[in-house]
């Protein structure tokens, strides 16, 4: 881990030797590790998760209509869209939290590794390990630092040889390291609400999910503690697929490798508004020539 | 542009004249009045008992059983031990079974099926019933198994049983105050619904939970009626020594006391009456301290 380049990228062109440490992005700025990313993109992502004709209800009420995209291995995918449009519903249906909604219910196919997560066989809890997920708002525990990471490790029963060891990892990883080392023993609520956020994918990669999903990670942070988040989502790019919901269009525009757009629409029969995927493509495309018009319109803004 | 000028100009309004006249004067002096008449009734009742039984707070009440003969040195000993093993007892019951019920049905229930519906609705009410029920419950639950009614695990089972759902409301309530965020969190990390309620709804809920069942002993504490009902009113000159030992309880000695004609009687009485006045206090103050040191970060 001591370059930023993807396994595409020809090794010699970007591994530097005065690369910095893991966890600085500072001295490749993260636009170029991007822009590098992207020249070597697929057409179509190499699927780890896969949406087949999704519609996910509450109760009666149909707020995702009929998606199907792709999420692709070690890349950065962005849900964006309208407030309300289900960007938040589908990323819940991706690793099952809305179980935990009495009336949410979800119809088609949601796979894994082409696996479906419904299948009957399939333990719910095992999903929500390997596919993580981080809030909008920050929500460590009530405990220490230290506990906060430890905890999933120890309620997976992850066999470790050393808990310390892991701590330290997931918390240089999360870029969260220096700024936590001398107290490790102290409660997470001491800690900004940037750091919290840290700490708390710090927490998701301690389990070492395959995919990480974030709802709106940075809304409730300032821009500083925002454009390290975006470091960070770069960073994690190279070992983690990652799908993000964000309301920021060039926070999508500067890390997604794709992006989807999804707008709500009135349902014919009912007249209730449910949720669309419209256009899904590479993020430079859809920022740049997107194919439909209530994409071009939402991104310059017209639309809100 | 222009108006903004004038829109400065606008001063803000001078404090209102009102509020200061007569009429709102009288009112807040009726509101002080009622204040007032209420600890002064508190404080001549206090006082009236402890000067009756200040004499006789002394070693002898915590020493001595009581006695028919000779009322000047009788002590409320049986009374004060007897007290501490119903409590102990009526806690050992009430709040493991109050608290996994409380747990069941915040984190598990399914409230949409007809059964949790009605127990919910339920609980309410039983918390409403009142103590000399829960008495004669227990009396005719213990007729019908053959146990005699007159014992400590009898009045334990009924002051378990009033305090019961209290303790069930006050572990929902402390439970539904830790924020949905912290399940999910855990949840999302692969937690099972079993770990999460282990490791951070319940350790999140603990301080609300001993808060409400401290309050809900000093209450079991206090209660002399369903005890009564199940023939606890004799004089007891022995220590409790288990389960099935007959025993009085403060409450019941106090009264018991207060009926006699001797002013020896009386005062002790007003001793006992001060003995349980702290004990209240105590268990009172422990709670409100839980409640303020470990108030939610939340
Ligand atoms: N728990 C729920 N129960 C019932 N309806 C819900 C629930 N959560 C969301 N909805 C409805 O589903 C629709 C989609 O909501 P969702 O939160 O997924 O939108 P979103 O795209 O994430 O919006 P935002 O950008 O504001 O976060 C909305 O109409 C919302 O009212
Ligand atoms: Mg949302």
């Amino acid at each position: 881990m001591t370059s930023h380049t993807y396994s595409t990228a020809k090794p010699d062109e970007a591994a530097a030797p005065d690369s910095p440490e893991s966890g600085q992005l500072d001295a490749t700025p993260l636009v170029e590790v991007v822009r590098e990313a992207r020249r070597h993109l697929p057409l179509d992502p190499m699927k780890i998760m896969e949406c087949n004709d999704v519609d996910v209800y509450y109760g009666a009420f149909r707020a995702v209509t009929s998606v199907s995209l792709g999420f692709g291995y070690n890349e950065i995918t962005a849900l964006i869209g309208p407030s309300g449009c289900g960007k938040s519903t589908l990323l819940r249906s991706l690793n099952r939290m809305n179980d935990l909604i009495d009336s949410a219910r979800v119809e088609g196919e949601v796979t894994f590794h082409g696996q479906s997560i419904y299948a009957k066989d399939v333990d719910p809890i095992e999903v929500r390990r390997r596919i993580g997920m981080v809030f909008q708002k920050p929500n460590p525990f009530p405990k220490s630092i230290y506990d906060n990471v430890a905890y999933g490790p120890r309620v997976t029963g992850m066999k470790v040889e050393s808990m310390d060891d892991v701590v330290e990892e997931a918390l240089t990883r999360a870029a969260l390291w220096d700024e936590v080392k001398d107290k490790l023993k102290q409660s997470a609520f001491g800690l900004s609400g940037g750091q919290q956020q840290r700490l708390c994918i710090a927490r998701t990669i301690a389990v070492r999910p395959e995919v990480i999903l974030m709802d709106e990670p940075c809304s409730a942070l300032d821009p500083i503690a925002t454009s390290r988040i975006e470091d960070l989502m770069v960073e994690l790019r190279q070992d983690y697929s990652i799908i993000i919901v964000t309301h920021n269009m060039q926070q999508a525009a500067r890390v997604a490798d794709r992006t989807a757009f999804f707008t709500a629409l009135a349902d014919e029969g009912t007249g209730d508004r449910t949720g669309l995927l419209v256009e899904f493509d590479l993020t430079t495309k859809i920022f740049s020539a997107p194919s439909d018009e209530r994409t071009e319109n939402y991104i310059s803004g017209r639309f809100g | 542009m222009a108006s903004l000028g004038s829109l400065a100009t606008v001063p803000l309004k001078a404090k209102r004249e009102g509020d200061k006249n007569a009429k709102s004067i009288v009112f807040v002096g009726l509101l002080w009045f009622a204040v007032l008449f209420a600890v002064l009734c508190l404080a001549v009742l206090l006082i009236d008992t402890f000067l009756d039984g200040r004499t006789r707070l002394d070693g002898n009440l915590f020493t001595r059983y009581t006695s028919e003969v000779i009322p000047e040195t009788a002590g409320a000993r049986a009374a004060i031990l007897g007290s501490a093993l119903v409590i102990v007892l009526t806690a050992a019951m009430a709040i493991p079974l109050g608290v996994a019920a409380g747990i069941y049905l915040e984190e598990f229930a399914d409230s949409r099926r007809w059964y949790n519906r009605i127990i919910e609705v339920n609980l309410t009410n039983l918390a409403a019933v009142p103590a000399i029920v829960y008495g004669m419950l227990t009396a005719g639950v213990a007729l019908s198994i053959g146990l005699p009614r007159r014992i400590v695990l009898c009045g334990a089972i009924a002051l378990a049983l009033l305090i019961l759902p209290v303790i069930i409301l006050t572990t929902r309530e402390a439970i539904r105050a830790v924020p949905q965020e912290i399940r999910q969190g855990s949840l999302a990390l692969g937690a099972t619904p079993l770990q999460t309620v282990w490791r951070q709804t319940l350790p999140s809920a603990v301080p609300g939970i001993a808060t409400g069942s401290i309050l809900a002993l000093s209450r079991a504490l206090g209660e002399a009626a369903p005890l009564l009902l199940l023939g606890g009113l004799v004089f007891v000159n022995y220590d409790p020594n288990g389960l099935f030992s007959g025993y009085t309880v403060l409450p019941i000695q106090i009264f018991n006391w207060a009926q006699q004609s001797q002013l020896a009687f009386q005062q002790v009485a007003s001793a006992a009456i001060m003995l349980m006045l702290v004990l209240l206090l105590i268990m009172n103050t422990l709670a409100i301290i839980i409640r303020n040191r470990y108030q939610k970060r939340w």
